[in-house]
């Protein structure tokens, strides 16, 4: 299968190594990663912070850019369940007026797939064959869970994991407080959810917590750094693709 | 009011007016309700509890998502034909003895009801718990005409007492604890008894001794409704306590001010709505009172029916195809339940008696926006879109689509003169929509580095600030995916 890699703004800029071993394990399990050129942004913030007239042109943008990937790729996977909940559920609402757009919109969104997402339900796989020795909780992202409804395919996927300590994460639904645009306007709030979010992390007593999303990765990394306690924060990508032979070095 | 209201034509719409926007934003009232220890840890024993109980009462129901479309449906269709289905609803109350008032705003509904008080010569009335009437601040008026208003509903009494705010729909006095309440009683009600314990049933017990002998020689009940069938002219309260039974019985005299979107088509679909909503709110397969009337019965209960039907700003916001959904609310509060945000400030943060993530959504609707600086143009930004409300939902609002569509509404009501934040979504939107000029932006926010050590970025000017407050910054990489994947030669497409 070929696999056109929707690296998502954030993730290129802030976070490569999400996107290496996204593509570490895709290639791992015998399949072509590509990246289509001419990707930018899905316009997710602009949309959810109400600049829909200029959201409309980044959708437009990124229907074009993948729709001419498509003509050579599968499928569309990026490790970012907010991204890719934009793309199925935004961009068609964005668009409802337009029906041009719309049937270009959609067809990019019926391709287009979060990574827990394409590894279990496309690839049929859930043991990816990682090796990774630490006690690992997990922190589901709120869109992955509410707007793509993913369940707990990543936690299956980690389950799998060689040699993996993983540990529930106390009230793990719960947001981490970040919210885009909403983390710096309400930062005072946004601060109180992070605290108890990273207090229920310290709880699990976990070296690593990993999350599905560079935005979380972003604000919950970000938070246990500033307290100094010494947890890492890891994308799921990143934990599966560490193997028994050191396979993938960030 | 004057002043370009927020997507709607002209200045005809009759915006709400009363207890429904508070004077500071949400982010500045937020910040004062996080630094109080009590209420943050009343409001998280409780709403865990309430969520528990909800999720499990829920849970039983093997038809509920089957049971969220039908609310959904019936709420859509009711919407759909509001002005025939109130006049239904007006005939069947005149029919049946009864009489209607139109309010359009909380200014006419105060006067209707304090007028009806004063030519019954009462000097004071019972009250049942209701949403509507704390929303047109009727205690105020009827104050102000020296009438003297009681809350027979505990928690509401606890709020009235306390010459407090209501911070939740079901539950108003949530964000306060029983050592607190005790104190209050002891304080407020003449007769409290001596060496009164903090034991809910103690504290209960001197409710009820305070509030018997008002049920006995009150004249006038003034109560809200949770719903009203214009097929038949039932009115309708649920309630836990019995005291509003007791209000909308006792008195030879009722008033009862509902909010128009509260209007159902047909008896049956009651049988929807009596299931969803005791689940919802408090975690009950049925509430323990569930009164109905329709007009007067000789012999039996009230000789004297109003029925005041308020507007107060619902019409405008049934004009937006787009947000009107949140007319749909049966106040159940399920969506505050399970709110982080709502969850870390309580609801006086909210500023209007509709907090939490509906309130968010409802308030600046039916108050409508003058511009960015009202209290309630920060109240569709005061949510992360985590989408836990809509999951709850009963009626299937989708909340954080119409927190999304108002945020637009209020960009486009700058739209003449961009701040610099309206200006700096404008050039992102410039730069993301070239892939050269997202590269070079990627390359100039590489600068940022500057302002790292050890790989973090701990402090940031300007807007920045607000972030590194209390969080890091991982310093942009010395390289961009994509700048690796071309070095490595690797496929393109």
């Amino acid at each position: 299968m070929r696999v056109g890699l929707f690296a998502t703004c954030l993730a290129d800029a802030m976070f490569p190594g999400v996107l290496q071993a996204t593509t570490t394990v895709i290639e791992r399990l015998g399949h072509e990663v590509v990246l289509p050129q001419g990707q930018t942004c899905c316009g997710q913030m602009h949309i959810n912070t109400g600049y829909a007239e200029q959201a409309r042109v980044l959708i437009e943008h990124h229907a074009t850019t993948f729709e001419s990937a498509l003509q050579s790729c599968d499928v569309i996977v990026a490790p970012s369940g907010s991204c890719v909940a934009s793309v199925r559920h935004q961009h068609i609402a964005a668009t409802a007026q337009l029906p041009a757009l719309a049937a270009r919109v959609r067809e990019v969104a019926a391709h287009t797939f979060e990574f827990s997402e394409f590894l279990v339900d496309v690839l049929g796989v859930v043991d990816v064959g990682a090796y990774f020795p630490h006690r690992v909780t997990y922190h589901p992202t709120c869109h992955s869970l509410r707007m793509l409804r993913v369940g707990d395919k990543p936690v299956q996927l980690l389950r799998a994991v060689g040699g993996i300590d993983l540990v529930e994460l106390p009230d793990a639904q719960v947001c981490c407080g970040f919210g885009g645009t909403f983390a710096v306007k309400n930062n005072e709030v946004s601060t109180a959810m992070l605290a108890d979010k990273m207090a229920n992390v310290l709880a699990t007593k976990a070296e690593v917590c990993a999350t599905g999303d560079a935005s979380c990765l972003m604000h919950i990394g970000g938070g246990l750094s500033r307290l100094r306690v010494g947890v890492r924060t890891l994308h799921l990508a990143e934990v599966l693709a560490c193997t028994r032979d050191g396979g993938h070095t960030r | 009011m004057t002043g370009v209201f927020v997507g709607m034509p002209g200045e005809s719409v009759a915006y709400g007016t009363g207890n429904l926007q508070g004077s500071r934003s949400f982010p500045e009232a937020a910040g004062v309700a996080l630094r109080d220890a009590q209420l943050r840890s009343n409001l998280s024993r409780a709403t865990a509890t309430i969520r528990a109980k909800r999720a499990a009462a829920v849970a039983e129901l093997p038809d509920w998502e089957r049971l969220r479309e039908a609310a959904s449906a019936i709420k859509t269709d009711a919407m759909s034909r509001l002005p025939e289905l109130l006049e239904q609803l007006e005939a069947a109350v005149r029919a049946r003895g009864g009489n209607v008032h139109w309010a359009r705003d909380a200014v006419e509904a105060n006067r209707i009801v304090t007028d009806l008080v004063v030519a019954k010569g009462a000097r004071s009335v019972v009250k049942v718990k209701s949403m509507a009437t704390q929303e047109i601040g009727l205690n105020e008026s009827l104050l102000a005409a020296g009438i003297e208003p009681t809350e027979t509903d505990l928690a509401e009494l606890i709020v009235q007492l306390g010459h407090d705010f209501p911070s939740h729909i079901v539950v108003p006095a949530i964000h306060r604890n029983r050592a607190e309440i005790r104190e209050l009683f002891v304080r407020e009600i003449p007769g409290a008894p001596i060496g009164l314990s903090d034991e809910p049933r103690e504290l209960a017990m001197t409710a009820r001794a305070h509030l018997r002998e008002l049920f006995l020689t009150a004249r006038v009940a003034v109560s809200g409704a949770n719903f009203a069938v214009a097929e038949t002219g039932t009115v309708g309260v649920v309630e836990s306590e019995g005291n509003g039974r007791m209000c909308l019985t006792l008195p030879e005299t009722l008033i009862t001010v509902m909010g128009i979107e509260k209007v159902l088509p047909s008896w049956r679909d009651l049988e929807v709505f009596l299931q969803v909503l005791p689940r919802s709110a408090t975690g009950e397969r049925m509430n323990p009172y569930t009164s109905m009337w329709r007009g007067v019965s000789p012999g039996d209960g009230p000789t004297e029916f109003h029925l005041v039907l308020l507007d107060n700003g619902r019409t405008a916001t049934l004009a937006d195809p787009a947000g009107r959904a949140a007319l749909h609310c049966i106040r159940c509060s399920a969506c505050l339940n399970v709110c982080p945000v709502y969850e870390r400030t309580g609801g006086n943060a909210y500023g209007s008696i509709y907090p939490g993530p509906i309130g968010a959504i409802l308030s600046p609707q039916l108050t409508g926006v003058r511009n960015k600086h009202d209290p309630n143009a920060s109240l569709p930004f005061a949510s992360t879109l985590c989408g836990a409300c809509y999951d709850v939902c009963p009626v299937k609002i989708d909340i954080p689509t119409i927190l999304v569509h108002l945020r637009a509404r209020s960009v486009d009501a700058g739209r003449r003169r961009p701040d610099s934040e309206a200006l700096a979504f404008r050039v992102m939107a410039w730069v993301m929509s070239s892939p050269g000029r997202f590269s070079r932006a990627e390359r100039l926010l590489r600068l940022a580095r500057i302002f790292s050590r050890g790989g973090r970025i701990r402090r940031l000017p300007g807007p920045g600030a607000a972030w590194t407050m209390s969080r890091d910054l991982a310093a942009p990489p010395k390289e961009t995916f994509r700048e690796w994947w071309t070095r490595h030669g690797r496929p393109v497409r």
